[in-house]
């Protein structure tokens, strides 16, 4: 006998009180703090950060915690944070010329003015499990050096002293708020930056790796990368100057491109543009190279077809949040729909059956 | 119990400002689909977001609200949203479809006629119609101010000539006075002869997609066919097996391993008030 299935409230609390319990582990074993994961989960906190578009790396570790590591669903809680918070203004344009490097590299040049600073880096580690870091984790303190004052220029401004990468001229046109507008193509390029940098990481790097295997090559240079803080300043209108409000880390990729020329350019480099909160080369590089490709109407390139060229499908597509949720939804009850489907299949198969005997006669 | 950190029904006053102007501007242009700054809310994309905004936008402390996924609602989520509001609007909420103010639904329109005092919802997930024959956004919002609907006909079409019948189903494709071919989002066919001429206010949301569009009361709504091929609303060819409803849309329940099957109406408030009043069906205890 059926009984109509109720409860679902009970059962929603239930699953609410395992997944607590789940998320916790064995009691015997110490639990997390905040603390430990902003410091030693750096980086899966600095995702979070960059992808839930919210700069706090208390609350990124708090969500890494509550998502028990499952950093899609800490971005998404950030996320939905973050549309409650309420807007005081908006920020000077950061000055990442300004930046205090922690990591500054050229592959373009050998040396530079302001250095070839390596910092913290996996590079040219071996990827050998470290069984020491299984007992403890004391490490012997890293050798420093006193910084050299002074800027830290952008490489692609020496090659444009002699004109050969395209011009970058200052536009201060104010940039749209894909958090506040619905997002409408065509896409300008502030735009489109806007939303790459908040892009998946992995799609991003699918897409831009895609480019690197000849979906609209675009050879990129990694011209600079450069990971440090930079102070972060206010006009405040009560006082009539900016002030500063803090600070934050970020990772900057400027990568020069080949580029033969069109019809209205001369042969010269171009330019694409990665920027990320935190320390994230990969989302750094990656976002680079996408919007390069996503720049070929306005340099005059011919639209090969390829996905990363083409702005629609990489903006909509782009969002994890957004994504996720479509993808999981179909977990959702559907058995209306799928009745209908039902009555329609069993209605065409009773009607493809009944034509079956004259089609055999043939 | 209301949460006292957030706003009446969640959002933030400018927010549904927001919202609203794109509901009043949906309802002026009927089956015209407005672009919202669609807010990330604390449930996922894709799981009611988009009706979940309208709701709060035209939700007021005195209204009673009701929410149903597949016509039930003690479906998970519609729970989870039904406690959502209650937690943070603090409003009414009922399961009875002729208590309601606003109706929050998921793939179904109630089987009660609703009146002029009410609000239905709709949660969208694809509010394009022509999204699975075209996929650019660009293209699509083209193809809706010149009004070229052709590829929508050419497509019913081969169906017909494919299968004999038009293979749509469900979230099939509507027409608004005579203008704007719309999505009734994924609602079976069954249920599009109740969008048309309706009392109540429908207002649809896509939170992900970022549209809201609206059927003001008693707009002209007629689903796409051909002469010799008119649309056809379909059911289960059963009546309800708890309260014998003849005229309700039916859910199949596998209730052994044996093949054996019983079909119940959807709309689970109509199948209990059936029942209360003394109907039964042939599976009813």
């Amino acid at each position: 006998m059926y009984v109509a299935v109720k409860g679902g409230e009970r059962a929603i609390e239930s699953a609410h009180a395992w997944l607590a319990e789940e998320r916790r582990g064995d009691t015997d074993i110490a639990e997390l703090s905040i603390a430990q994961i902003r410091e030693q989960m750096k980086l899966a906190v600095d995702r979070v950060m960059a992808e839930g578009s919210l700069y706090d790396p208390d609350l990124a570790a708090l969500a890494i915690k509550q998502s028990r590591g499952d950093l899609i669903e800490a971005i998404f809680l950030i996320r939905a944070y973050r549309t409650t918070l309420p807007r005081f203004g908006a920020s000077k344009p950061v000055e990442t010329g300004a930046m205090a490097c922690d990591r500054r590299i050229s592959a373009t040049f050998k040396d530079l003015p302001g250095g070839q600073v390596l910092g913290p880096t996996f590079d040219y580690t071996h990827r050998l499990l470290d069984f020491k870091l299984a007992a403890d984790g004391e490490v012997p303190e890293a050798p420093t050096r006193e910084t050299v004052p002074g800027d830290v220029p952008h490489v692609t401004d020496f090659l444009n002293r002699e004109g050969l990468i395209e011009e970058a001229p200052q536009d201060d046109t104010p940039p749209p708020d894909l958090t506040r507008e619905p997002l409408e193509m065509p896409a300008d390029r502030a735009l489109r930056l806007q939303a790459l940098t908040r892009a998946d990481e992995g799609f991003t790097l699918g897409l831009a790796y895609s480019t690197q295997r000849g979906y609209a090559r675009n050879h990129a240079f990694v011209g600079e990368l450069r990971i440090g803080a930079v102070a972060v300043e206010m006009d405040i209108p009560e006082l009539g100057f900016a002030i500063e409000i803090g600070e934050m880390t970020l990772t900057e990729c400027e990568t020069v491109n080949q580029f033969k020329g069109s019809k209205t350019e001369p042969p010269q480099f171009t330019r694409g543009y990665g920027l990320v909160f935190g320390q994230s080369e990969r989302k750094a590089i990656s976002m680079a190279l996408v919007d390069r490709a996503l720049r070929w109407e306005e340099l005059g390139e011919d639209n090969v077809g390829a996905p990363a060229q083409d702005t629609e499908f990489v903006l909509y597509h782009a969002d994890n949040i957004q994504a996720t949720g479509f993808l999981e939804h179909i977990k959702l009850p559907h058995y209306v729909d799928f009745q209908s489907e039902l009555e329609l299949v069993r209605k065409l198969r009773r009607e493809a059956g009944a034509d079956q005997v004259p089609e055999a006669a043939e | 119990m209301t949460d006292q950190a957030y706003n009446f029904a969640y959002l933030d006053e400018q927010t549904k400002r927001m919202i609203r102007r794109a509901i009043l501007k949906g309802l002026a242009i009927p089956g015209y689909q407005v672009p919202f700054a669609s807010r990330e809310m604390p449930m996922p994309y894709g799981w009611g977001t988009g009706g979940v905004q309208v709701s709060a936008a035209v939700l007021t402390p005195d209204d009673t609200f009701k929410v149903i996924d597949q016509g039930a609602d003690d479906t998970t989520n519609a729970v989870s949203i039904r406690s959502f509001f209650e937690r943070t609007a603090g409003v009414e909420t009922t399961t009875k479809t002729s208590e309601a103010s606003v109706i929050q639904t998921r793939h179904r329109i109630p089987e009660e006629p609703l009146t002029e005092e009410q609000i239905l919802v709709y949660q969208v997930p694809i509010p394009e119609p022509l999204r699975f024959l075209e996929p650019r956004e660009s293209e699509t919002r083209k193809m809706h101010s010149l009004e070229e609907y052709g590829l929508v006909h050419v497509k019913l079409y081969e169906d017909i000539s494919r299968h004999g019948h038009i293979a749509t189903s469900y979230a099939y494709p509507v027409k608004v006075e005579a203008r704007y071919v719309m999505d009734p989002s994924p609602i079976p066919k069954f249920d599009n002869p109740k969008l048309g001429d309706m009392a109540a206010i429908q207002l649809f949301g896509a939170g992900r997609e970022q549209r809201i569009y609206a059927l003001p009361p008693y707009t002209q709504v007629v689903s796409l066919d051909f002469e010799d091929h008119p649309f056809e609303a379909s059911k289960a060819d059963h009546p309800c097996g708890l309260c014998n409803a003849t005229e309700s849309y039916l859910d199949e329940v596998i209730i052994d391993d044996q093949g054996g099957r019983m079909f119940v109406c959807s709309d689970t408030d109509y199948c209990a008030a059936r029942q209360a009043a003394g109907h039964k069906g042939k599976d009813a205890a």
